[in-house]
């Protein structure tokens, strides 16, 4: 099994395939790919586990390493771990069901199509390498695309959403290459490389650590919304189409806390320790802050975007805790927020298609016209609010029990206030669901709707599948993500 | 004193230089910069030779040199010719103020 | 897994029955839903019932004690090596007890149901719904751990929400749903973090562990005994939080008036009998917790308690809708459930949490019965309103017998259930506060009176000026009217004591009947009091509550707590906070950013002028630029 190379490859197959097939084909073309993508995912997992109760205890699993850029020791290092392997779950399942979802889009398909097959490529490149350098060019590959995604087919304010997307994404992004390449020069000459394991081989000293570290966790942090770099998280969600939106918050934001997780916090454990306090005070802000302003959104992309603000401020909060739980309920966190966001951003598309408006007030009663598309928005939105039997409970939770963990006042003042988001969660879930869904059709245009199409409920299908199986039974996702926390935890309490 | 010497030749070049330059930076007229140009070179030319002559007399890079400069400035001029000439006929003029579409 | 797996049935089958109805969606099962939801809930309170008989007469027992049992447990989620949030079943008499309870009710308000919900669009959905909440509500009284626990109780909470907004197009109806979730969801967090500081300290989320190390005398923390309110207590003080929310305790009782928005059955089992109570069961669970490591908070507990039972009874003699008055009845006894826990001891003063676990039983039946009444009585006159009722005893005998039955037993006149349980908790209250005791004694003269009220207001009163021509009801809902009524009027002899105490050793209640005389007797005189006013219209209720003047006019506006928590939540949370985190953000946080992006693209402006376009300016640039470079050079190298 050292084919792991395929991950990346397989989405870049479909895009010339579309590329070099009649337009017609197109669809048909990524959903196949997809579809196989996904299923080989599921063979890589099932693979994975059983080498993992053969016994094989290595951190990263089929390793894979071709040299690429010999003299700066930059090579295509694939791995995965537990953790890589929860987010390639993920991607493949927005993918899927991102490509269902834009079934009916008319204006240049073919762009369309290669566009998410290379963000997709881009995403599953970054979770599975081992090499930092490889990794930094797959995370640019995944941004690259979204500008296109906004600027041609988006709507609203597209242009400016574009733009600064990409400026603060690119800012980010910076900021990790300055990252990166100050750690490779703090190698010793003859060691000097990219590759993540001689990088963890060779622990940076704790001054340069504390260099170091911010560069890379604000980087990445502005790739997960980190508090105050998230004003791109609105605007850009917003203004995306449909599946735009989906890979965005359910893929786009995830790098960022995986990068968190496995770059900075990995190899620079002390300055992880560190930085704690104030990275939890920041998730909090941004926990807290981000559900006090989706509660005066009016236009359901920007109410989902600024809850993601908030719920991606659990993944800092349970990086910065620091500790098993808290790590373990970062990474449930971004595989829930993923799902359900998704999910959102796919139910809000449906709507819009009917009632080609995006505003609360707008609407009412939709329950009584499309039934099957609320009740996925009331299972979306109840995943939101950390509902137990959906994947937002156990995640949450984790992550609180993380914060408690730790005995110091600071970590249980701030648990305590993410613990209030919950409640602030419900407010404006129900406000949204209870205005949209429920109450008496106002506008008569809406009283009779499009059923929901097959394409449609399969992509909810396969988010509500995975919400479902994630919040009834967490303990597969925490034995799949455990072993390789533990490792992350063994190099912490090393430092 | 009868003699020149390397000094008078190099104050000349210079003057030359500078007249050149004077003449390019505040002449309008393109054939006028061109001619400019032509005393710049002219002077780097005297300064080949003048060198040649007084610091290195057995050889003859400088003299080299010289001769490459004047094809060089023959090649350069004809070239500047035709696009004076084009830009006459697209602008109606050789002021050379009148050419500044490549601005901001 | 033991031989009691079995047990695991009795929420499986209503879980089932939820997945069946609800998943195929609206119009699926028009005829048969509530046949299938109830035959589900048929096997489970069957299941239940078996299970106490055995618990009770034959596994149960060890010594003459009653043990917990944990005859299913697995793990669910891992937090830390010790910490977890497992699945398990956790009996002991109190939940083997609330079992009984809730599939016993629950079914009786499915059979009702059927015929009640008769026609509706989303029949199937309701009985989804209803089956839902069976399902969560029976897991939850036997969650082994206080994280399962909360599980279940979130999952209560949102079919709660579900069934209130049964009728989604109705406005009043999604706003008090809203309103339930809301509220209940802000108590849950006071319970999430006294969970949390709880289970750390304890070590553990398991009852069982739970109870072992914190509620029993030889613990090395309680031979402290300082009065100063330790983590502990704190953290016990939120889980009250906690129950107090779902138990529509004062002052977060606001919702349980405005869920009476939802189909009536369900306000008979979730609003009544079954859910609200849960805050009881709560404290009644980690009671040996509360007693022995957070004493400071029974007080609380029972201030709490008595003083919601006062206001509710106060506020329900002023309301005229029948659904808002028993709402309010419904607060005010769990008022004095909760109170009774408050002022309880234990091993052999642990009558008061007997008799709050009796009062809850005997409730539970005669509640659901009055709701289940009312149903009738709404269905027949169309109105939720006293005023357009009245008279009815001739045309509804059955439901009138009935709910004659069910306001003596709340009134608390012997012989029927309310009676029994009721002496107890006042029992219990005056032997250990005073106070406490007086105050119930009023209330509970006003709960007689604001019953009877309502009794002589349908029944009796003057006239009817609609002659319904329809009969009384379908025999289903009179059936289940009559096994109800007569659960009122036996269940009161059950000899509670040996059966639920707070150590498992059986309690003797012995009656005192010098002590009943006043109870009673305050308890006749509202009802005479009632019978004045109401027995035949007259101006005599009007003229007294003019009298009565302002304290009328607060209590017919529920003591404007509705309003201080719409000025908070609205004024403040959301004006004053939401709207400036929002405007925050987009003038100073984004303005941040477009402010970097602007002042770059001004700046760029500014210096592109120098691209003059003018070839000899750049020239001179140039040559200026290249003499500078050199004479740099020069500098530097003559400097060294």
């Amino acid at each position: 099994m050292t084919a792991l190379w395929l991950l990346p490859a397989i989405p870049v197959i479909i895009s010339a395939a579309i590329l070099l097939l009649p337009e017609r084909m197109t669809k048909a073309v990524s959903l196949v790919g997809a579809t196989v993508q996904f299923l080989a995912i599921i063979l890589l997992t099932l693979c994975f586990l059983s080498e993992r109760s053969d016994g094989d205890q290595s951190v990263f699993l089929f390793q894979q390493r071709i040299e690429w850029f010999s003299s700066w020791k930059i090579g295509l290092h694939f791995g995965v771990d537990g953790i890589s392997i929860a987010m390639i779950l993920l991607t493949a399942a927005v993918v899927t069901a991102g490509i269902l979802v834009s079934w009916n889009l008319k204006q240049q398909q073919k762009e369309f199509f290669i566009l998410l097959q290379l963000l997709a490529a881009g995403a599953y490149g970054f979770f599975i390498s081992l090499d930092i350098f490889t990794m930094f060019c797959f995370l640019e590959i995944a941004v690259i695309p979204k500008y296109m995604l906004i600027g041609i087919w988006g709507s609203g304010k597209k242009t400016y959403s574009a733009n600064k997307l990409a400026l603060m994404l690119m800012s980010g992004s910076a900021l990790i290459l300055v990252g990166i390449l100050f750690m490779y020069y703090q190698l010793p000459v003859e060691s000097r490389s990219f590759d993540f394991i001689t990088m963890a081989a060779h622990p940076l000293p704790l001054n340069i650590q504390l260099v170091i570290f911010p560069f890379i966790f604000i980087g990445f942090g502005i790739f997960t919304a980190i508090f105050p770099f998230h004003t791109w998280v609105p605007d850009g969600h917003s203004s995306a189409p449909t599946a735009g939106s989906m890979f965005l918050a359910g893929i786009s934001m995830k790098l960022g806390g995986f990068g968190c997780l496995r770059v900075a916090t990995t190899l620079m454990p002390e300055a992880a320790q560190y930085y704690s306090i104030p990275i939890v005070v920041i998730a909090a802000i941004a926990i807290l802050y981000g559900a006090f302003a989706t509660m005066m959104q009016t236009d359901l992309k920007y109410i989902n975007a600024y809850s993601s603000i908030s719920h991606c401020g659990f993944v800092l909060l349970g990086i910065g805790f620091l500790n098993h739980s808290g790590i373990n309920g970062a990474v449930f966190q971004m595989v829930s927020h993923g799902l359900m966001t998704a999910l959102f951003f796919a139910v809000i598309g449906m709507i819009y298609e009917r009632t080609h408006t995006r505003k609360v007030s707008e609407m009412s009663g939709l329950m009584k016209s499309v039934p099957f598309i609320s009740a996925i928005m009331f299972i979306a939105g109840l995943c939101s609010l950390g509902l137990p039997g959906l994947s937002g409970f156990p995640a949450e939770m984790t992550v609180f029990m993380g914060g408690w963990a730790r005995s110091e006042t600071v970590y249980r003042v701030v648990t305590i206030a993410a613990c209030m988001s919950i409640v602030i969660t419900a407010v404006y879930i129900l406000r949204a669901i209870g205005t949209v869904m429920m109450g008496p059709i106002k506008n008569n245009s809406f009283a009779v709707l499009d059923k929901a199409a097959w394409n449609e409920k399969w992509a909810a299908l396969i988010l509500v599948t995975g919400i479902l199986i994630m919040g009834i039974l967490p303990y597969l996702l925490y034995s799949l993500v455990n072993p390789a926390t533990g490792e992350i935890i063994k190099k912490l309490s090393k430092g | 004193m009868n003699n020149p010497g390397l000094y008078h030749m190099l104050f000349v070049s210079t003057a030359l230089f500078f007249i050149g330059v004077y003449g390019f930076f505040t002449r309008r007229n393109l054939i006028t910069m061109l001619m400019s140009i032509e005393l710049i070179l002219n002077s780097v030319c005297l300064n080949f030779i003048a060198f040649n002559k007084y610091a290195w007399p057995g050889k003859m890079d400088g003299l080299f040199f010289t001769l490459f400069i004047i094809a060089a400035a023959a090649a350069e001029a004809a070239l500047a010719i035709a696009i004076i000439i084009n830009l006459y006929r697209s602008h109606n003029t050789i002021d050379v103020n009148a050419a500044e579409e490549m601005k901001y | 897994m033991s031989e009691q797996s079995y047990i695991l049935l009795i929420p499986l089958m209503p879980f089932l029955a939820f997945l069946l109805l609800g998943i195929p969606g609206k119009g699926a099962f028009s005829r048969t839903a509530g046949y299938i939801a109830g035959f589900a809930m048929l096997i489970s309170a069957a299941i239940s019932i078996y299970t106490a008989i055995g618990y009770f007469s034959d596994w149960g027992k060890l010594n003459g004690v009653y043990q917990q049992l944990n005859p299913v447990h697995y793990t669910w989620l891992q937090f830390t090596p010790d910490l977890s949030i497992d699945m398990g079943v956790l009996l002991d008499p109190v939940s083997v007890m609330m079992l009984v309870v809730i599939s016993f009710i629950s079914l009786m308000v499915h059979i009702y149901s059927i015929s009640y919900m008769k026609g509706e669009e989303r029949y199937n959905i309701y009985f989804s719904f209803l089956s839902l909440f069976s399902f969560s509500m029976l897991a939850l009284v036997m969650s082994a751990n206080i994280f399962q626990m909360y599980i279940f109780w979130e999952l209560v909470g949102v079919s709660s929400f579900l069934l209130i907004g049964y009728y989604y197009q109705k406005p009043s109806a999604v706003a008090a749903s809203k309103k339930a979730f809301i509220v209940t969801r802000f108590a849950d967090l006071g319970l999430l973090i006294g969970i949390l500081i709880v289970g750390f300290q304890a070590g553990t989320f398991d009852f069982r562990v739970l109870i072992e190390h914190l509620g029993n005398p030889g613990h090395e923390i309680l031979t402290l005994r300082q009065n100063d309110f330790s983590p502990i207590s704190w953290g016990m003080l939120l889980i009250f939080i906690g129950g107090a929310g779902k138990s529509a305790m004062l002052p977060l009782h606001i919702w349980l008036p405005d869920a009476m928005e939802g189909p009536t059955p369900v306000s008979a089992l979730i609003h009544a009998a079954t859910m609200v109570v849960a805050g009881v069961f709560l404290v009644a669970r980690l009671f040996p917790v509360y007693y022995f490591s957070a004493w400071q908070v029974l007080p609380i507990i029972s201030w709490v308690g008595v003083l919601s039972a006062l206001f509710a009874a106060i506020i329900a003699c002023t309301q005229t809708d029948i659904k808002r008055v028993l709402a309010y009845s419904t607060m005010s006894q769990i008022g004095f459930m909760m109170f009774a826990l408050g002022v309880s001891g234990f091993g052999t003063e642990g009558l008061g949490f007997t008799a709050s676990q009796f009062h809850l039983f005997t409730h539970a039946f005669f509640k659901a019965l009055l709701f289940l009444c009312a149903g009738l009585v709404i269905h027949h006159v169309h109105s939720n309103e006293m005023r357009d009722m009245g008279g009815l005893k001739k045309s509804m005998p059955i439901t009138h017998i009935c709910f004659l039955i069910a306001c003596l037993a709340i009134a608390g006149i012997p012989p029927f259930a309310g009676f029994f349980s009721k002496e107890e908790i006042l029992m219990a209250a005056y032997e250990r506060s005073k106070p406490v005791y007086w105050i119930a004694l009023f209330t509970s003269a006003l709960t007689a009176f604001y019953m009877f009220r309502l009794y002589f207001r349908i029944f009796w009163n003057a006239n009817p000026h609609h002659e319904s021509h329809h009969k009384e009801g379908p025999a289903g809902q009179l059936f289940t009217l009559i096994v109800l009524a007569a659960g009122a009027v036996v269940l009161g002899f059950i000899p509670f004591g040996n059966y639920v105490s707070t150590d498992g050793k059986p309690l003797s209640t012995g009656l005192h009947l010098v002590f009943s005389v006043a109870p009673v007797l305050l308890g006749l005189a509202g009802i005479l009091t009632a019978f004045w006013f109401y027995k035949k219209q007259s101006d005599r209720a009007d003229r007294f509550a003019s009298g009565a003047g302002s304290l009328y006019q607060w209590a017919f506006h529920k003591f404007y707590i509705d309003e201080v928590w719409l000025f908070i939540t609205r004024k403040i949370i959301m004006k004053g906070i939401g709207t400036s985190a929002a405007w925050v953000d987009k003038n100073i946080v984004d303005g941040a950013v477009n402010l970097s992006g602007n002042s770059t693209v001004r700046f760029s402006e500014k210096i592109k002028k120098i691209q003059s376009g003018k070839v000899q300016l750049y020239g001179l640039v140039y040559l200026v630029s290249v003499v500078l470079v050199v004479l740099i050079i020069i500098y530097f190298i003559n400097r060294n």
